[in-house]
């Protein structure tokens, strides 16, 4: 009994040190392109509003897919929540995480929308390649 | 002693179900104002360097060309800039800003490739030499 009492622990103690509270928004859907300069920033940016790119041309806004043509109305409600907290729309990063085979075209689209709609700050998200 | 590993295999089972293996992910800025009022962003700017990439009907790269003239490959484009701002002390990345042109369908994966390329030099011995931070995009053609 005591032998599978100290593996237990053990499983326990690993598991807690693995727990990640972090809210990053990822989908599996998405594969990010490599990058070996895409090391994390300090801290999460300033009201993020995250945007995935599939690359069938839809964007994933909270979980959903829509398509590019009606992305804009979501974006005119987030403007509004941005207005409605006091806030500049465009002190709000747009986190665009697209899917490396993706279209680039597409990603530019989607900036263009959002900066109709008054939203001039973005990043763009990739995964840390740890080759040299 | 069995009301103890009851509870201890509750919690194992609640760590096991919210593990989360996530991969380290990093952000490039990009600066994107409306308008082109871009350049007046910049002290004492030097000319835009233009990156230009062309895509073929799958989305492969076809070229790669800086300032017009044809680049091999990211290495290459690397090199290019860092023979153009120069590296340390004195160098010209911060009055300097890329400009990406590239083709609708071009794959993004070329697009990050590029940005890498010309934002950072990641030496050797793990250190990262800055190059040039100031990027966006060519208005989109119609």
């Amino acid at each position: 009994m005591t032998p599978m009492i100290d593996v237990t622990f053990q499983l326990i103690t690993f598991f807690v040190f693995t727990l990640n509270f972090s809210e990053a928004v990822t989908d599996d859907r998405i594969q990010l392109p490599m990058s070996q300069l895409a090391k994390p920033a300090e801290g999460p940016p300033a009201d993020p509003i995250t945007l995935q790119v599939m690359n069938d041309s839809r964007v994933i806004y909270a979980g959903e897919p829509v398509s590019l043509e009606d992305i804009g109305g979501y974006l005119e409600n987030e403007k509004r929540v941005m207005i409605a907290a006091g806030k500049e729309p465009n002190a709000a990063t747009m986190v665009i995480r697209a899917d490396g085979r993706s279209r680039t075209g597409d990603v530019q689209r989607l900036i263009a929308v959002c900066q109709e709609k008054g939203f001039e700050r973005f990043v763009l998200r990739a995964e840390y390649d740890e080759r040299r | 002693m069995t009301p103890m590993i009851d509870v201890v295999f509750q919690l194992i089972t609640f760590f096991m179900l919210t593990l989360k293996t996530v991969v380290t992910e990093g952000d490039f800025d990009i600066k994107m104002p409306r308008g082109t009022a871009a350049g007046a962003a910049l002290d004492d700017p030097l000319p835009p360097v233009r990156v230009r990439m062309t895509a073929g009907p799958g989305g492969e790269r076809t070229s790669l060309t800086m300032n017009g003239q044809n680049v091999a490959d990211f290495d290459e484009l690397r090199s290019r800039i860092i023979d153009l701002v120069g590296t340390g002390p004195g160098s010209n990345a911060d009055r300097t800003e890329i400009e990406l042109d590239c083709d609708p369908g071009l794959t993004y994966d070329n697009v990050i490739r590029a940005i890498t390329a010309v934002s950072g030099k990641v030496e050797p011995d793990g250190t990262v030499i800055d190059l040039i931070k100031k990027i966006k995009f060519a208005p989109p053609k119609k």
